[in-house]
């Protein structure tokens, strides 16, 4: 629990005890494991990498292996109390639908993403003249598997655009610190972003 | 910890098998009096199981693993018979010690599933009632009835419950139907390779291969023993139609491409083609091994097999009171029973909320992958056993 990442534990604060839960992209675990051993959670994990499926495994989660971009028409409406991705947003291939889709799965999403907005990203661009590379966006452009960056702005025009209420927002650096500072510029001074979401139309979940 | 069945204690005979193999091992059988109540309405007054165990049962029973075999698969999954046998059994890549199924952790129980070929109770074997063998009158059998006779052999063996059922393809069945009937006794169901219920299509495969057998001139409605012959080409015709459906196509172009063994085309109806010469190789090792009545037999049991059948067709409902834990796992290059199949199976697990963990494993044998040391599948079955352990190790 103590070498848990800070976003992680942000999460985990917002997730109800006994919840059940979908981790989409669940990596080797680690998140889920927490949620189980801290917040009794159920649920499942999907992950497409071999190696993080076995791993998953060992760390006592259900793990699914599946390619979140094949879709998730198997899993019906509002049959997990939250719908969580973590860092993993701006890889997938539709984000807007990917969003929609966790929240007719989930009474509530849970979704962290790198800011692009943040003030360093900025001026990589503004007076380098450079793609941003950053501890968060540690890769080249022509090899990241991030397709879909955004802003702290951006996603929260998306989220009003679509109707999605934000429960909880926090910001934090990549040592995932945040401070006062940070929250009253998010999307300047952020370097992650974590939201909870809950689709508006959708209210009355049975954990609030 | 050491198992009489450990090479170690084994004697020099088997110092020549791998180290991490059962070495030498002797099936054993069991008499069963109390009759059997079938599903298809008959009922065996007495029968006999043949079966082969692996590793130490513990002291408190926990560590036992009941292992299921596909159609032409026996009890001997594991080690090796004689010093002379070249082959080990049929699942020897995860039974061993140190393989998933570690024989230093756990006692594995695998049996010849009645109407076998392979010494258990099956059309080879005498009816009472006639004095001569059953042949065609032996009942047919289904998955339902495997997993009672199964249940009665775990009783003797003192097993009140398993800490794993494992099966691949129509041995995967077998676990689903213990997982739905009798999960009480079955702390993991691992299902591998196999399918909720047999397509159309799977079933017009069983058929024709049904059909050749039956329409051999050698099978004489099924009592061709009686009569000192075999439907020879039926049975290998059988095993060739089945045989192209356990591999992919990647993997026969691989292996034989559209390679000739005389080097050039011959006009003519004689094997040309590598592929046919495997093909004809497959079919005639076969029919040395296996009994017609018995492929028959077998194959029914596929066809029928569909445990929603029970509950209004929905494998959820069938999957909602069971109290077991799963591992399912596919083949990405099996079109036999293809990795949709198996989702069909997560799905319904997931929607009614099971443990379940899911293995989609990148391969390019086919069907047939399942049998095969293929690292990715090896590492994940070897990490959910692992777990398997944890709850009964010290």
């Amino acid at each position: 629990m103590t070498s848990l990442r800070p976003d992680l534990e942000f999460i985990s604060h917002w997730v109800q005890p006994r919840a059940h839960v979908l981790d989409l992209g669940c990596g080797d675990g680690t998140l889920l494991r927490h949620l189980q051993e801290t917040r009794q959670v159920t649920g499942y994990g999907l992950e497409i990498d071999p190696d993080n499926v076995v791993k998953s495994v060992e760390a006592g989660i259900q793990v699914i292996q599946m390619d979140i971009d094949q879709g998730l028409d198997a899993f019906a409406d509002q049959s997990f109390d939250y719908v969580i991705l973590t860092q993993a947003l701006q890889v997938v291939r539709h984000p807007d639908r990917l969003l929609a889709e966790m929240l007719r799965i989930g009474r509530k999403g849970i979704v962290t993403f790198p800011n692009f907005g943040y003030w360093r990203s900025r001026m990589q661009i503004a007076w380098r003249g450079r793609m941003p590379v950053s501890e968060t966006l540690p890769n080249a452009w022509y090899d990241t598997p991030n397709i879909h960056l955004c802003t702290v702005k951006d996603f929260e025009s998306l989220c009003r655009e679509q109707g999605y209420r934000v429960l909880h927002r926090q910001v934090v650096d990549s040592a995932h610190h945040g401070n006062r500072l940070m929250s009253h510029l998010p999307n300047l001074l952020g370097e992650i972003a974590l939201y909870s979401l809950t689709a508006a139309h959708r209210r009355g979940s049975s954990l609030e | 910890m050491s198992s009489p069945s450990d090479p170690s204690d084994a004697g020099a005979a088997s110092a020549r098998f791998p180290r991490d193999s059962v070495g030498l091992v002797t099936p054993q059988r069991m008499v069963f009096d109390a009759p059997l109540k079938l599903e298809g309405g008959k009922q065996l007054d007495r029968y006999e199981l043949v079966y082969e165990t692996y590793g130490t049962l513990n002291s408190d029973r926990s560590n036992a693993i009941l292992v299921c075999h596909a159609l032409s698969g026996d009890h001997h999954a594991a080690g090796y018979h004689t010093p002379e046998d070249r082959k080990p059994g049929w699942w020897d890549v995860c039974i061993g010690p140190g393989k998933p199924f570690d024989t230093r952790k756990f006692f594995v129980v695998s049996l010849n599933n009645l109407g076998g070929c392979k010494g258990s109770t099956g059309p080879n074997s005498i009816n009472p009632e006639t004095g001569v063998c059953f042949g065609p009158d032996f009942p047919i059998v289904t998955v339902g009835d495997w997993v009672n006779s199964q249940r009665r052999l775990g009783e003797r063996l003192g097993i009140r419950q398993w800490a794993a059922v494992a099966g691949g393809s129509l041995g995967g069945m077998q676990v689903m139907q213990w997982a739905i009937h009798h999960s009480e006794a079955v702390r993991h169901a691992l299902i591998i390779a196999a399918t909720p219920k047999l397509s159309a299509q799977n079933i017009a495969f069983n058929e024709v291969a049904r059909q050749a057998i039956l329409s051999d001139p050698d099978f004489h409605e099924g009592r061709y023993q009686e009569r000192g012959v075999i439907p020879r080409r039926g049975l290998m015709l059988a095993r060739m139609l089945g045989h192209i459906t356990y591999l992919s196509e990647d993997a026969m172009r691989e292996r034989f491409g559209r390679e000739l063994r005389a080097g050039r085309i011959q006009y003519g109806f004689d094997v040309e083609f590598q592929v046919e010469s495997y093909l004809r190789h497959q079919g005639t090792s076969f029919v040395d091994r296996f009994d017609a009545n018995t492929y028959l037999l077998m194959t029914k049991a596929l066809d029928y097999f569909d445990p929603a059948q029970d509950f209004d067709g929905s494998l959820a409902e069938a999957f909602k009171a069971s109290r077991s834990r799963f591992l399912v796992a596919s083949f990405t290059s099996d079109w036999r029973f293809s990795s949709a199949r198996s989702r069909e199976i997560v799905n319904a697990l997931m929607e009614v909320r099971k443990p379940v963990c899911y293995a989609d494993i990148r391969s390019t044998q086919g069907h047939d992958d399942f049998l095969m040391p293929n690292p990715e599948y090896l590492a994940v079955l070897d990490a959910y056993m692992r777990r398997v352990a944890a709850e009964f190790a010290a």
